[in-house]
């Protein structure tokens, strides 16, 4: 059973604004009953046509589904259009206590049926990122199955610092009914993660045994274990003495034929950003 | 809040006299059966007396069972044991419907160089046998088809599959997972044609962590543990004496029961069926047209997506399950499903009710009571499907 926090279930027993506003300024929907979920968001505005007055959800899907339209309706309430539009998918997440990490693209689909909703109410390009077979999408599809695109997959990798595959599969739904684009969306991850500006690192020129210990715990933290993580693998620092650094392979790591490799990637890390003389040994641990 | 309890194909209640009957074997007769020891001696006596009764249920001979930890290494032992039983043979057939231990299995061996025929169903869940003619060749070293489906009930003719199997196979061997089968409906291994047969004991009222293999006299077997002289030879380790015990009961309880399950279960089932139907409109049954298990009924409902009924229907002391995606963590709806071609929008919706012999026809009443206002609501909450709230 889903690990829901009591204000998801709160909310997907006693939801918030569900139902149509029959004169709304602005109505978003997103998803289909083929994806498993859907939102159609009614948005009614102020005689200033600037101000959220009220807003109403209809829902088909799972429990937090209805929950994050719920949360979603809440948080608009009150806001300027552009204050709205501000809102995050992790602002609705967090609305709730949290979501499961397979749950996120619930919060997700909150978030894009505003913005579809705002989009059309001013009459510019809607942000079509669902292939509804109607509707012209920004950008090319990745995701066959869920119709979604490389812009789309890219704003959320990148809004919410997603660093694998499989993250982005829980955040979108992309990659998770064939999982054929996989390959595809981790190319899209390490191109987000890349674009983010790395401060360069160079090697000390003499570091005493505290300063060296500190520094390969830290670039093991920073610039290696993200790096694993990426493949679903992890390792953990099990000792350092003087030169000699221990490791243990942990996830997809631990018992990979080629675990030999990644230790010595790792050793060739460390020389580069700690100490030229750093030896790399893999323990059992 | 009492339970409801209508998720039977997930696990059951241990009943109370299996219960008692494994109760002497943790503190009391903890004996290894095989110690030289009149204290272990006594426990194997109890185990003995298990693999008749399991073998009783089974119309087999005691030697004919191995008991394993689960059904799922039943499953991986029978298959992997006749790959290398027949090392020059890359065949495998199974069907798309199959429980992951078998299925998940064959996949992994078709990115090892096995080729992997995987038998489409009907959109009533049912095989077409001469797709099963035309697959079985002499490279084939085992077909695996499972008695009874998990999520629809469906129940496949196994003694015709097995027909083909050694008219065609040239000795391929013939394995089903009857995890769902065993205790629910009569099974006959004296006259069946069945080489290797998984049972878990918790689908049948013992308790989780016992299954059986059953293995045919005179068939092969290379064992998947190995490092014991337990099970002769057949599964090395040293026995689960508690829970082989209870399971030996269980089977014996099992065989008396079997009417009652075929009769009035079945009717408690078949009538739930009709009163859904009747109240809820835009409902349909998942292989309601096949041949299925007396216990089983998967039901669809449009509009509404089955993680949502479920979450509901808890909140009555309803447990049932779906074969929704939003359920299982993965996106896709059940693959069971799938491969009979339930739309979409009736894979998301589908809920299964799986009855025992515990059920009452209080439980069913309550379960027509509430369940057709749990969709209602979320049909109207959905943005789909406003037409059809009323029958």
């Amino acid at each position: 059973m889903w690990d829901y926090t009591e204000k998801v279930r709160e909310h997907f027993l006693n939801p918030r604004n569900v139902g149509e506003i029959a004169d709304a300024d602005a109505v978003g929907e997103v998803g289909s009953l083929a994806c498993g979920d859907a939102l159609k968001l009614y948005i009614k505005l102020d005689d200033q046509k600037d101000r959220i007055v009220d807003a109403k959800f209809q829902t088909f899907g799972c429990a937090s589904a209805i929950a994050s339209s719920s949360a979603l309706t809440e948080i608009i309430k009150g806001k300027t259009l552009d204050e709205a539009l501000a809102t995050t998918n992790q602002e609705i997440a967090d609305f709730l206590g949290g979501l499961p990490e397979e749950k996120m693209h619930c919060s997700v689909m909150g978030q894009e049926a505003l913005e579809v909703a705002i989009a059309k109410y001013r009459g510019g390009p809607v942000p079509v990122h669902h292939d509804h077979g109607h509707e012209e999408m920004e950008g090319e599809v990745v995701c066959k199955c869920f119709g979604l695109t490389d812009q789309f997959l890219k704003k959320v990798i990148a809004a919410n610092k997603l660093t694998t595959a499989e993250q982005v599969t829980h955040f979108t739904k992309a990659g998770g009914a064939c999982g054929g684009c996989i390959p595809k969306i981790k190319e899209l991850v390490n191109e987000v993660l890349g674009a983010q500006p790395t401060e360069e690192r160079k090697r000390p020129e003499k570091l005493t045994n505290l300063r060296k210990m500190q520094l390969i715990q830290e670039t093991l933290e920073k610039e290696i274990r993200p790096l694993l993580w990426a493949d679903g693998g992890d390792l953990e620092l099990v000792d350092i003495s003087g030169s000699d650094v221990q490791i243990a392979f942990r996830k997809a790591c631990a018992g990979c034929a080629s675990s030999g490799n990644t230790a010595k990637f790792v050793e060739l890390k460390l020389r580069e950003l700690v100490a030229e003389d750093i030896v790399v040994q893999e323990v059992e641990g | 809040m009492k339970e409801i309890y209508m998720d039977n194909n997930a696990t059951t209640k241990v009943d109370e006299a299996v219960f008692e009957e494994m109760r002497p074997y943790f503190c009391d007769l903890y004996g290894n059966p095989s110690s030289m020891h009149f204290f272990g001696g006594q426990v194997q006596k109890k185990v003995d007396e298990a693999r008749n009764r399991v073998a009783t249920l089974l119309g087999a001979s005691p030697d004919e069972i191995i008991f394993t930890a689960c059904g799922t290494e039943s499953d991986n032992a029978a298959i992997r044991s006749a790959l290398e039983v027949y090392p020059e043979r890359r065949h495998i057939i199974t069907t798309r419907v199959e429980h992951p231990a078998v299925l998940t299995l064959c996949r992994n061996l078709s990115k090892r160089g096995y080729r992997v025929t995987e038998l489409n169903v009907d959109g009533e869940g049912r095989l077409d046998l001469e797709e099963l003619r035309a697959a079985v060749d002499e490279d084939t070293a085992v077909v695996s088809v499972m008695w009874a489906n998990n999520e629809t009930g469906v129940v496949f003719p196994i003694e015709e599959i097995g027909k083909i199997v050694k008219e065609k196979g040239k000795g391929a061997f013939f394995h089903t997972d009857a995890v769902q089968a065993v205790g629910k409906i009569p099974i006959n291994m004296a006259t069946s044609t069945v080489d290797m047969l998984s049972i878990s004991g918790h689908k049948l009222h013992a308790p989780k962590g016992i299954g059986v293999l059953y293995l045919r006299k005179g068939i092969p077997f290379r064992p998947l543990l190995v490092g014991g002289h337990q099970e002769r030879s057949r599964r090395a380790g040293t026995e689960n004496t508690a829970a082989i015990i209870a399971l030996g009961k269980a089977c014996e309880v099992a065989g008396q029961w079997m009417e009652d399950e075929n009769t009035r279960v079945k009717a408690m089932r078949d009538r739930l069926q009709a009163k859904l139907l009747e109240l809820i409109p835009r409902a349909r049954i998942n292989g309601g047209e096949a041949e299925r298990l007396p216990n089983t009924l998967s039901i669809a409902f449009e509009f509404v997506e089955g993680e949502a009924i479920l979450m509901l229907l808890s909140e009555k002391g309803i447990c049932a399950s779906s074969g929704s995606a939003c359920t299982s963590g993965s996106l896709e709806p059940s693959h069971v499903l799938r491969a009979m071609g339930v739309p979409f929008t009736c894979a998301h919706g589908s809920v299964r009710f799986s009855l025992s012999r515990f059920n009452t026809e209080e439980e069913i009443d309550t379960i027509i009571r509430e369940l057709p206002p749990v969709i209602r609501r979320l049909r109207e909450m959905s943005p789909f499907g406003r037409e059809f709230l009323d029958a």
